[in-house]
């Protein structure tokens, strides 16, 4: 039986994990590398990194970060922040990931997902959605880490984009993001509803009962970050605590 | 010839890095095959292979390392398929025949079976960890938890195969072993300590 997937989250910027990381055991606790192994011996069952780089330099930072969590880490590893070709999503595979993730790149040109699955499989593709609820009902896709808003429905662009190619949906509430107020469970639901590829949710963890929460609301996997970074909870705590909650994970 | 070394054959479509720095971290010097002769005579080659069934058997075809495989197979020289590399070795894909195109290739035909996609009560593709159980039959292939990123797999086991089997919409086959051929349909290069225990015992038993 296949297991859910408790996956932390590295927001990398210049080489640096950032959000606040504050491990006790770990002397230089941003560095990508360390984080990855140390959330590997915890029972971490995927790793994604995200490059949240603005500058010009941000592709080259971003492979040298990927190769040297690569050389560490013997678990799953997506990748994603800023990538618009199938030239940037192979330097990053080459590099290491095995998964790619679009977003902004994949609304402004949806043929980048027919692209890269084409080139990679689907099994190598996530569309990554940040959505945000407008109040009456409905969620609109937001882009640029949030900064700029569209008129696309998060739901029918999760359809849609499944259609085109994609293996598999990082679905963040920005509503949540950072809120520690738990996931959009609502959200989660309508889009499990009209797709049949593999979710991952995000946004807004902050105790294990969230991360239930979510689970019983059909995600396939759950993403944190900061729950983890602030070394509250380690992930084999998590872990436990969802075991307790009757969720199969598999034993760190 | 370093007696570590290990020959992959270049799917083409294949993500390489994860394997090769799995092959590094067991002990192995893997490097990429020269040729059809250098994957007939390796003394251990691994057949990796994410992506589409048909790019990968268009591949194996125009470089001649399909028969190049046939001979190493027949021949009982040490061989490790993983993912995809398990599903060409098989006579076909449903994934294939839904190119609906003419000159859709069949697999290697050197393990008999059909690959099919996962029923629609599963989300697919499998992505994840699942527990797998071993036969007694098995020398390398033990119980546990493997990382599986596939979208097709096969239900039978082959005849004569020491298998593995997991569960994900019905049972279907995680690994099995047969002769000097260990076929996965995981990825033990991303499965953690499982996977390294793996890949060393079969470096072991090839000597690397």
């Amino acid at each position: 039986m296949l297991r859910v997937r408790v996956i932390p989250c590295l927001d990398v910027r210049a080489g640096r994990v950032v959000k606040g990381v504050r491990f006790r055991n770990l002397r230089d606790s941003g560095s990508p590398p360390e984080l990855a192994s140390e959330y590997e011996r915890q029972g971490a069952d995927e790793l994604i990194l995200l490059d949240i780089t603005a500058t010009a330099e941000r592709r080259g930072t971003a492979l040298a970060t990927v190769q040297a969590v690569r050389r560490v880490l013997s678990i799953p590893l997506t990748v994603g922040g800023g990538i618009a070709s199938v030239a940037d999503a192979e330097a990053l595979l080459d590099a290491g990931a095995d998964r790619i993730s679009v977003n902004t790149a994949a609304v402004e040109r949806p043929e980048l997902i027919t692209e890269l699955a084409g080139r990679f499989g689907r099994q190598c593709t996530v569309i990554a959605i940040d959505a945000v609820s407008d109040g009456s009902g409905s969620y609109q896709v937001v882009l640029r880490s949030g900064s700029e808003r569209t008129a696309l429905s998060a739901i029918e662009w999760a359809r849609r984009a499944t259609k085109l190619g994609a293996g598999e949906i990082l679905l963040t509430s920005l509503d949540r993001d950072g809120t520690g107020r738990g996931y959009q469970c609502e959200l989660l639901r309508r889009c499990a509803a009209v797709v049949n590829v593999p979710i991952i949710a995000s946004g807004g963890a902050n105790s294990p009962e969230h991360l239930l929460e979510v689970l019983e609301n059909g995600a396939d996997a759950v993403l944190a970050a900061s729950i983890f970074h602030d070394g509250q909870y380690s992930v084999g705590d998590i872990k436990a605590s969802l075991a307790r909650g009757g969720v199969a994970v598999r034993p760190c | 010839m370093s007696n570590k070394e290990v020959v992959i054959v270049p799917t083409g479509v294949a993500n390489l890095a994860s394997v090769k720095m799995g092959l590094g971290r067991a002990g192995a010097e893997p490097r990429l095959a020269h040729d059809a002769e250098d994957v007939a005579r390796a003394p251990a080659v691994v057949l990796p292979g994410v992506g589409a069934f048909a790019a990968g058997m268009h591949a194996l075809r125009r470089h001649g390392y399909a028969e190049a495989l046939q001979t190493r197979i027949d021949a009982g020289r040490p061989t490790l398929a993983i993912c995809l590399g398990l599903q060409l070795l098989c006579e076909g894909s449903e994934e294939s025949e839904a190119d609906a195109s003419d000159t859709a290739p069949g697999g290697l035909g050197l393990v008999p079976g059909w690959t099919e996609r996962f029923p629609d009560s599963v989300r697919s593709p499998q992505f994840g960890w699942n527990h797998i159980e071993a036969d007694g039959g098995c020398r390398h292939l033990r119980s546990g938890f493997a990382y599986f990123a596939n979208s097709y797999r096969l239900t039978e086991p082959p005849p004569g195969a020491s298998v593995a089997m997991a569960e994900n919409g019905g049972a279907f086959v995680a690994a099995f072993e047969r002769g000097a051929l260990l076929a996965c349909q995981f990825h033990p290069e991303l499965s953690g300590a499982y996977g390294l225990d793996l890949l060393k015992a079969w470096l072991g038993e090839v000597g690397c």
